[in-house]
C-alpha cells in the first residue's frame, strides 16, 4: 500500500512537473498571463457549477412564464439569470414528463454545458457511459439507480455540435410549500444530464 | 489520405460499468486544474480555434490510454508546436530556446471573467434557405469521412427525422483543416433507437444527433 502510494504521487509529480514547464515556456514567450490561469482556475473551481443550473431548474418550477420562455429559447431564459458564455452559448432546455425521459452525452468529447453545470465529472468525459448511453441507455440508468418502465420513452441527446442541452427534470411530489430556494437544493447535476432524479423533499441536500 | 480519431465512442463495446464520483469533486490532482487553465489561456490567443483542438486530440495515438486531461495536454503540446508557437525541444527542457512568435491576443487576469461570459458562439446570419423542414425525414452520410468530423459512425446511413432547425453554424469539416467557417444550416435529427441498434435495441429509444446539413440529404 505506501509502495503505491509512492507511485501514484511520483506520476502526479510527473504530470505537475510537465504541466509547469509548459506554463514557464508559454509565459517567456508572452504568450499568456500567468495570473490569468489563476482566476480560470479559481472561477470554475468556486465560481461556475451545477447549483447555477438548479437555480434555473427551480425557477422554471416555480415561474410557469419563466418555463414557458426557458423551453422555447433556454439562451435568453439562461441569461436572464446571469449564466452566460463558454460552452452554453447555444442552450436548449429539454423537459421530462411522465412518458419521456431525457438523457444528454456527448459521445465524440465531452461537450456540456458549463455555465450552468460547470466542468463535466470523469464518468461524463470516459468511454463507459460515451460508448452506452446511446446504445444501453436503461442499463446507464440502473447503474445510476434510476429505474423507468419500459413504457417511458427515452431520448438521449448526443452533443455533436455547438448547442448545449440543459435537461429540466419534473418537479418532485409533495413540494407544493417549499420556496425557490429549498427547490434548488433537490435539484442534482445528474438530474440535470439525465441520468439522475431530482432529491424527493425528504433528503434535502 | 486515411483519418483516424480515437474518440468516436457511441456504441461502442467493452468498456465495462460507468464509475461515478460525487458532485463536490471537480479535479483529481492540481495539475489537471493547470491544463485546463493553459488550454483556455492559449485558446484565447485566437491561434486555433475548437475543431481544430478536438482533431489534435482525438486523433492522438494514445488516446485510449490517457486520462482526459492528459489527452488535452498533450493537445496543447501538439497544437503549440505545428502552429510555430514553441519547439518540441523548449517544451522539454521548460524554458524558451527560441524567439517567440506573434498571437492575436493575451487574455489578461482582468478580461477572464468578461472573456468567458462572452463565450465563442458559433450561429451565422442566413445566406441561404434551410434544405430541409421540421418533421422531414433524411439520411446520413454514409462510409468514411476522411477529416474530422462530427457525424458519429454510429449515426451513418441511417434513416431520421429533422427534430429542429438551429440555423447555420460554423461547419466543424472545413474549420478544423483551416478551410474556414463555412457555415452550414444545422438540424437536429432523432433516430429510431431499432433505425441504429436493430430489432433487439431496448424498447422506446430515440437517440439525436446534431447534424449539419452536409451530413443528410433527402429522402425520396
Amino acid at each position: 500500500m505506501p509502495h503505491d502510494a509512492h507511485d501514484d504521487h511520483s506520476e502526479l509529480g510527473e504530470m505537475d512537473v510537465r504541466v509547469r514547464a509548459l506554463q514557464t515556456v508559454l509565459a517567456q514567450k508572452g504568450y499568456i498571463d500567468p495570473a490569468a490561469l489563476d482566476v480560470l482556475i479559481d472561477t470554475y473551481q468556486t465560481k461556475i457549477g451545477p447549483r447555477n443550473g438548479a437555480r434555473v431548474v427551480a425557477r422554471a418550477w416555480t415561474d410557469a412564464a419563466f418555463r414557458t420562455w426557458l423551453l422555447e429559447d433556454a439562451s435568453a431564459a439562461i441569461a436572464s439569470l446571469g449564466y452566460t458564455g463558454r460552452q452554453g452559448e447555444h442552450m436548449i432546455a429539454v423537459e421530462n414528463t411522465e412518458t419521456r425521459h431525457n438523457m444528454v452525452v456527448c459521445t465524440l468529447c465531452s461537450c456540456y454545458p458549463w455555465p450552468v453545470l460547470g466542468l463535466p465529472p470523469t464518468w461524463y468525459k470516459s468511454a463507459p457511459y460515451r460508448s452506452r448511453a446511446v446504445r444501453d441507455p436503461r442499463g446507464v440508468l440502473a447503474e445510476f439507480g434510476v429505474h423507468l418502465p419500459e413504457s417511458t420513452e427515452i431520448r438521449v441527446w448526443d452533443s455533436t455540435a455547438e448547442v448545449r442541452y440543459l435537461v429540466l427534470p419534473q418537479r418532485p411530489e409533495g413540494t407544493e410549500a417549499l420556496s425557490e430556494e429549498e427547490l434548488a437544493e433537490l435539484v442534482t447535476r445528474d438530474s440535470m444530464i439525465g441520468t439522475g432524479l431530482p432529491l424527493p423533499k425528504r433528503d434535502a441536500r | 489520405m486515411t483519418y483516424t480519431s480515437h474518440a468516436d465512442l457511441g456504441g461502442k463495446e467493452g468498456f465495462g460499468p460507468v464509475v461515478q464520483e460525487p458532485e463536490a469533486l471537480k479535479f483529481h490532482a492540481p495539475w489537471e486544474q493547470r491544463a485546463l487553465a493553459l488550454t483556455l489561456a492559449m485558446g484565447a490567443t485566437g491561434t486555433w480555434n475548437i475543431d481544430m483542438t478536438r482533431s489534435a486530440r482525438e486523433t492522438l495515438a494514445d488516446y485510449d490510454r490517457l486520462t482526459y486531461y492528459a489527452i488535452w495536454l498533450k493537445g496543447l503540446g501538439r497544437l503549440i508546436v505545428e502552429h510555430g508557437l514553441a519547439e518540441r525541444d523548449e517544451i522539454a527542457a521548460g524554458r524558451m530556446l527560441h524567439g517567440a512568435a506573434p498571437v492575436q491576443r493575451v487574455l489578461n487576469a482582468h478580461d477572464v471573467p468578461e472573456t468567458l461570459a462572452r463565450g465563442t458562439p458559433t450561429a451565422r446570419s442566413a445566406t441561404t434557405a434551410a434544405r430541409f423542414a421540421l418533421g422531414e425525414r433524411v439520411r446520413t452520410r454514409a462510409g468514411e469521412i476522411p477529416h474530422h468530423t462530427r457525424l458519429p459512425r454510429y449515426a451513418r446511413g441511417k434513416i431520421g427525422v429533422v427534430d429542429r432547425v438551429h440555423g447555420p453554424h460554423v461547419f466543424p469539416d472545413t474549420n478544423a483543416q483551416g478551410l474556414g467557417e463555412q457555415p452550414q444550416w444545422l438540424y437536429t435529427v432523432v433516430f429510431d433507437g431499432r433505425e441504429l441498434w436493430g430489432s433487439r435495441s431496448t424498447p422506446n429509444l430515440s437517440v439525436s444527433i446534431d447534424a449539419w446539413e452536409p451530413y443528410l440529404e433527402p429522402l425520396r
